[in-house]
């Protein structure tokens, strides 16, 4: 079976790993309660969609 | 498994996935709303608007169409009895998906798919009115009332949104100040 000849230094596997990132997600303001949401969803803080209430949040 | 029209495929088989689309539809049916995962949601729309548009054409052989994919006759009835009367004013675009985000535990993105209400009277009277006006240019009175009956109608409406907005805001700051 093939396997590594060398052990990966700390410094390829860090260097590979400074690529792992997290993206911001995209946000817009409830036109209702002015809190962030996502585009396109029902915000989560007042539950309104279109100023149409779809969901009760907790 | 068949391709479906529209969508990604659900469940693990044929089978499984006729018996999702159905259990989802005997639920929609049952409770008006249901909350389900977008991807089941976009895939029930198609479904359950057909059967809907059997509950419309009401007869014995629109029900045992039905009946083949709704096995529960309570629900059935339901659909013949109410959903489909209810849609009589309205051709197609019986249900709305609306996404409510990411679900808690597997971040599924997650939607409610619920019965719209039923459409006013109105629309299909001014919609078989244009072409009436449309085929008799002769007569501009009738052509001109409707217009006219029509931006009547638009402009309270847009008047309501409006003031139901300015409503909307102050109790917004209102509950803010309580907060």
């Amino acid at each position: 079976m093939a396997v590594p000849k060398r052990k990966k230094s700390r410094a390829r596997t860090r260097i590979r790993r400074s690529q792992w990132k997290a993206s911001r997600p995209v946000l817009t303001s409830c036109p209702r309660c002015r809190d962030p949401k996502l585009p396109h969803v029902a915000c989560p803080t007042c539950g309104t969609y279109n100023n149409r209430q779809v969901v009760n949040p907790a | 498994m068949p391709t479906p029209t529209k969508g990604p495929r659900l469940g693990s088989g044929p089978a499984h996935e006729r018996l999702m689309l159905a259990n989802l539809a005997s639920s929609l049916f049952q409770h008006g709303r249901i909350k389900t995962t977008e991807a089941k949601a976009k895939r029930l729309r198609p479904y359950a608007e057909k059967l809907i548009t059997l509950g419309k054409r009401g007869d014995l052989h629109a029900r045992r169409l039905a009946l083949r994919k709704i096995t529960d006759k309570a629900i059935v009835h339901e659909l013949f009895t109410e959903i489909g009367p209810r849609y009589e004013n309205r051709d197609g675009g019986y249900t709305r998906i609306t996404k409510i985000g990411p679900r808690k535990g597997d971040n599924a993105p997650m939607a409610v798919i619920e019965l719209v209400e039923a459409a006013p009277a109105k629309p299909a009277a001014s919609r078989s009115a244009a072409p009436a006006a449309q085929a008799e240019p002769a007569q501009e009175e009738g052509t001109a009332a409707p217009e006219a009956g029509e931006q009547a109608a638009e402009e309270p409406t847009s008047g309501q949104t409006a003031q139901a907005e300015e409503a909307a805001q102050a109790e917004d700051e209102s509950s803010d100040e309580k907060k």
